[in-house]
């Protein structure tokens, strides 16, 4: 290798640092300004008077949402691609309903939040509440749970669903008892990561769900919701104060803290799997 | 006979199930519709008016246009800057344990929630470049940063797929005639993983233009968006205008329904360019299945 060969692979390796070194200062500098501010009573006590107080009722009401958009999607995530993996026919209808999943994915999270405030908040009359915002957030990470679960349901070798069937097993003994036991740990990895898609998810939540300042806790789902994304947001744009930026660095680590160790987990877990299904392999 | 029934019964569950993706684009495609219809009827007033200003009923969304491309093609420009080299690296030169960190990263970048990657940008970004270049610092240089940095991932692992996927076998013919590993990547990998590349680019500017709350933080948007002249100039993009506006615009005002007519045109931009990057994918797709 000479040296301008060298150059050129020094030049593309730097290129691929940058993403890393991009992600270890935006964390870095969020952990750094945002330390300073948490503390029991940060994480103990509900915001009052625009910045002061605590961030409770929005790490709650962010955990809350979460849940309900779960509920939503990953029943119906994991269905679907039941369906689309083990007993679809291969003909235009599935196609179709791929190609569907498709576009529910590229479609932009602000126009989702638009349909869940006119269909949800309005024309169902759920207002803007935790139901709204939990079903708005589940209909934006719905494809992403079809995806995960269906590749999760495809790497499952047939061999597997064969030898139960021989034993006499029923088609959907088989799934339920075969094909799921070996899919979940990838399916647990798709919800992870969608969960993670919609803790940190703004713009739907600001339309449906509430104006993150609530300064209380949510009785029932019917009930608006502060969340931790929103509570960053309204901070960020109208305090001007450095109590509010201290109390905006603090959420935000929070939030960081709460996806990444939602991510990290997803991660190992996934490496596990793919371990196990390879016979400790590497593919 | 009975469980024959109940298995019958909870395949066409999961049918109905699998059919909701379908239900659920139909509805958000008829209400945003609906809702934004008043709006699309001002026709060429809100498709080609160069005044956005609802406190006077005007409603031309010409310059909000403009600007989201302008945002959205500046950021993915950075985007495939860095992102193709770091694919190639990653796919063909990187050492094992180099990607093992690397990947994770990746990975993570694209979920770090946008609004801390937003706040980080007001934060550090705007001020930067305020201080050291001048203008206002929320403009669309900062614009370009921020999104460029999201659109990054997607570039990156689209692109690193695409290279992977170019046969072994073309690599090895290269290299036995005696190019370099450098010469291969350039003239053999490279115009293989075109189409993929491409791909990723044309996906790439999906996700800049529909991205929302990061680039609200730093491109300024001015009250009366005009269409820019320079990178320092303040900005308003669709997603940025649908935010903002949706909290003061009276229900059932035409304000409301431009709001939404605004969500129809992002849609319909957004679902181009997914439409395009299908043709290309499906395109190279046949190509290769034909050898």
């Amino acid at each position: 290798m000479n040296n301008k060969e060298k150059l050129v692979t020094a030049g593309l390796c730097t290129t691929a640092l940058i993403s890393l070194v991009i992600l270890f200062i935006v964390v870095g500098y969020i952990f750094v300004n945002g330390i300073g501010a948490i503390s029991l009573e940060f994480l103990l006590e509900s915001p009052y008077r625009f910045e002061q107080g605590g961030i409770f009722p929005q790490i709650i009401g962010s955990l809350c949402l979460v849940c309900v958009c779960l509920f939503f999607a990953v029943p119906l995530g994991v269905a679907s691609a039941i369906y689309l993996a083990e007993y679809a026919p291969d003909n235009r209808l599935t196609s179709s309903v791929r190609f569907f999943v498709e576009c529910l994915a590229g479609i932009p999270s602000i126009v989702i939040g638009l349909f869940g405030l006119i269909f949800l908040v309005y024309y169902l009359g759920f207002g803007i509440s935790m139901l709204s915002g939990g079903l708005a957030l589940g209909v934006m990470i719905l494809p992403w749970t079809v995806r995960a679960s269906e590749e999760a349901i495809k790497t499952v070798p047939q061999a597997y669903r064969e030898a139960s069937l021989a034993l006499g097993a029923t088609k959907l003994q088989t799934i339920r008892s075969v094909v799921l036991k070996s899919a979940y740990p990838g399916i647990i990895t798709g919800v992870l990561l969608g969960m993670g898609k919609a803790l940190g998810e703004t713009a739907v939540v600001l339309l449906t769900a509430g104006s993150g300042l609530e300064s209380f806790l949510p009785r029932s789902v019917f009930d608006p919701v502060g969340s931790l994304p929103v509570y960053v947001y309204m901070l960020a744009t109208q305090g001007h104060t450095s109590a509010a930026f201290a109390a905006t660095f603090g959420a935000s680590l929070v939030l960081i803290a709460l996806f990444l160790s939602i991510s990290v987990f997803a991660l190992v877990l996934r490496n596990r799997y793919i371990k196990r299904l390879t016979g400790g392999r590497r593919s | 006979m009975k469980g024959r029934l109940a298995e019958k019964i909870i395949e066409k569950l999961l049918f109905i199930c699998a059919l909701s993706s379908i239900l659920i684009v139909f509805f958000i495609i008829a209400f945003i519709l609906k809702e934004g219809f008043p709006a699309l009827t001002l026709g060429g007033d809100f498709i080609a008016g160069m005044t956005w200003r609802p406190s006077r009923n005007q409603f031309g969304i010409l310059p909000i246009v403009i600007s989201t491309f302008i945002v959205g093609i500046g950021a993915l420009a950075i985007a495939a800057a860095i992102g193709i080299p770091a694919a190639i690296y990653l796919a063909e030169l990187s050492p094992e344990w180099f990607r093992n960190i690397i990947k994770p990263s990746i990975e993570m970048l694209v979920g770090i929630p946008s609004i801390v990657l937003g706040f980080f940008g007001l934060m550090v970004l705007v001020v930067f470049i305020r201080d050291t270049i001048g203008g206002y610092g929320e403009c669309i240089l900062a614009g370009w940063i921020i999104l460029s940095i999201m659109t990054l991932p997607h570039v990156i692992s689209i692109s690193e797929d695409s290279i992977r996927a170019v046969p072994e076998a073309y690599k090895e013919a290269s290299l036995g005639l005696g190019a370099t590993h450098l010469q291969t990547i350039r003239r053999v990998i490279l115009p293989h993983a075109r189409s993929g590349i491409l791909a990723s680019l044309v996906l790439g500017m999906g996700n800049a233009i529909g991205e929302t709350m990061a680039v609200l933080m730093v491109i300024g948007n001015p009250n009366i968006p005009w269409i820019p002249t320079g990178v320092l100039e303040p900005v308003r993009v669709l997603t940025s205008t649908i935010v903002i506006e949706i909290s003061y615009a009276v229900w059932g005002s035409i304000h409301q329904h431009a709001l939404f007519a605004l969500g129809v045109v992002l849609f319909i931009i957004v679902a181009l360019l997914n439409a395009i990057t299908t043709a290309i994918i499906r395109k190279s797709v046949r190509r290769s299945g034909s050898r």
